[in-house]
């Protein structure tokens, strides 16, 4: 019986674990893939180890194309990701302890179009969007990638929000109008301290989106000096590039590197925001 | 006097139904100036004759009727996208749920495991993926070195046939299969105990368990997933516009790549207009579809 349990549990960790090795495989191909030399990659393409690892294609990736570097892309990037991201968060705060804790004229038609902001996805709003944003002449600079989430406009973020203002108790708030702290106190004294965690989570969530972003960046951004990560990624699949292979895995591998540490950090947030309100990661 | 209108204010303020505007305003603001105006200017130009060299005339329903009448590759693109979301999204659930329900006895490694299975959705939809994906099955890429280790000799164009084409995306989308799996992670967990002891007291087996239990529990997830999730799939785009551009012969085109297409390299702006319009239509559509059948198999507490 004992050994009959013990084979089962070891047959369990070798498919567990070899199924997840067929899951990461693809991602350790591209780390290890990074640190072969060019030449090799595709000839040496079933051999995992490479023969000896060499930095030269992040040296040549880092480069970049037409003298510009990539590290003014991965500052574009990071500016735009923690710029809009702060905008987001705190929009949806705000938006969210309205709808949550204060009756007024009009909340429950708020609470459809949020509801429908969620559903309506971005690809539908694509073209209309872009029409717009030209006639405001907003093309070609960071505005639209950055202004309307300064508004909340993802509904997600609000409805994550509201549900956990949901479980704090209203006799805080009550207790506080008592003595006297006006509905913008509370949310500032009471409130924002106490939704810390799901802060956190809505931030992480909405950085990481930001930063994968490649549709909007793709339709407003057309100075390759503006170019955020993922738009400067794209350069080296174009068919004019030289199709240096090895400089390309080297800026894939750092490009998805800040939202693997973040995923290693703060795994904990990312799985809650997850199973409690089904953000899609 | 002064003192009297700042303190009138401020009691105006305090007010709970004018706090409640004032909280909200930023998504009054957003929802009207950043969806509602451009939906609606939009709705106008898919009515009218617009590229954008020439100003817009108005045409009436001429861009819908030739999109319904006179537009193979638009069928075409629905008929590709269907495809993919109608097969990746129950991939991506049943193996969501099978490595659910793997994961759920917890050991010491429990939490590396989910890591790993995890990792793949988070960096997914990101443009480095998709550049490996497209890596990873050219013809000398991994995946036919992999074959040939195992004795399969081959340098088959993966992305250059257009049955194969398709898959590789499919492939894509059921990888990223984490997200669902950590939703389904925590209902399984929710699950009480007590109903297992009973069934077991009962006789039933694993098997039984599984679908007189777990499975009828489970269908609001599976529900919330499967329409969250076929909206995602008929919206995809970084993986198409990236990996396969639609190649080859529009086989892996997608109708927001289309709609792109149309839009910003033909400059048919109109017609792109109404193709967004008439996706929105589809995705209420597919909601609604979703919606009549809850009745049928989703299970709901206390009926």
């Amino acid at each position: 019986m004992k050994t009959k349990r013990k084979i089962g549990k070891i047959f369990y960790h070798v498919i567990v674990c070899g199924l997840g090795l067929v899951m990461i495989y693809p991602l350790v191909w591209m780390v290890m893939s990074s640190f072969k030399d060019t030449n090799t990659i595709f000839t040496t393409a079933g051999q995992l180890i490479p023969e000896k690892f060499v930095f030269s294609n992040y040296i040549n990736g880092w480069k970049g194309f037409a003298k510009i570097t990539f590290a003014v892309f991965f500052k574009n990037s990071l500016f735009i990701s923690v710029v809009a991201t702060l905008g987001t968060v705190f929009s949806s705060a705000l938006v969210a302890y309205g709808l949550a804790r204060c009756r007024f004229f009009g909340r429950k038609a708020l609470f459809v179009a949020m509801l429908l902001s969620m559903m309506l996805p971005a690809q539908v709003l694509m073209i209309p969007q872009y029409l717009w944003y030209q006639k405001l002449g907003w093309v070609g600079s960071y505005i639209p990638l950055i202004v309307p989430y300064c508004f909340a406009i993802q509904g997600f973020f609000v409805y994550l929000l509201i549900n956990f203002i949901d479980g704090i108790p209203r006799e805080l708030d009550e207790a506080a109008k008592i003595d006297g702290c006006s509905y913008y106190g509370i949310f500032s004294r009471i409130i924002m301290p106490l939704i810390t965690p799901a802060l956190i989570t809505a931030s992480i969530f909405s950085f990481m989106w930001r930063w994968d972003d490649f549709l909007s960046a793709l339709l407003y951004i057309n100075e390759s000096a503006k170019y955020p990560v993922s738009l400067a990624l794209k350069l080296f699949c174009d068919p004019g590039s030289s199709s240096d292979y090895g400089a390309m895995f080297a800026m894939a591998t750092l490009s998805i590197l800040p939202a693997v540490i973040i995923f290693i950090c703060l795994q904990k947030y990312l799985v809650e925001g997850i199973s409690t309100s089904g953000l899609k990661g | 006097m002064k003192d009297n209108k700042g303190a009138g204010l401020k009691h105006f303020l305090n007010k709970e139904s004018t706090a409640g505007v004032v909280f909200s305003l930023p998504f009054i603001i957003g929802f009207l100036l950043f969806m509602v105006v451009p939906m609606g200017i939009s709705f106008y130009y898919s009515l009218c004759d617009y590229n954008i060299l020439s100003p817009p005339v108005f045409a009436g329903l001429k861009n819908y009727i030739k999109m319904f009448t006179d537009d193979k590759v638009f069928f075409q693109t629905i008929g590709v996208t269907f495809y993919f979301a109608l097969v990746s999204v129950p991939l991506r659930l049943i193996f969501a749920l099978m490595v659910a329900m793997l994961l759920l006895n917890t050991t010491k490694a429990t939490g590396f495991y989910r890591a790993a299975y995890y990792l793949p959705s988070i960096i997914g939809g990101s443009v480095a993926v998709a550049i490996l994906w497209k890596r990873m099955f050219a013809t000398d890429g991994v995946i036919n070195h992999l074959l040939s280790i195992m004795g399969i000799q081959t340098s088959f164009a993966w992305l250059g046939n257009k049955n194969t084409a398709i898959w590789t995306l499919i492939i894509l989308a059921v990888w990223q299969f984490g997200s669902s799996m950590l939703i389904f992670l925590s209902s399984l967990k929710q699950i009480p105990v007590t109903l297992y002891e009973a069934a077991r007291v009962d006789g039933a087996n694993k098997f039984s368990q599984f679908f007189k239990i777990t499975l009828p529990l489970l269908t609001p997830t599976i529900f919330f997933n499967l329409v969250m999730q076929m909206i995602n799939g008929f919206l995809a785009f970084t993986q198409c516009f990236i990996i396969t551009q639609g190649k080859p012969l529009n086989s892996t085109l997608f109708y927001t790549v289309y709609m792109y297409q149309q839009s910003f390299e033909f400059y048919n702006t109109g017609y792109g207009a109404a193709l967004a319009w008439v996706m929105l239509g589809i995705i209420g559509l597919i909601t609604a579809i979703l919606f009549a059948t809850k009745k049928f198999w989703v299970y709901t507490e206390g009926v």
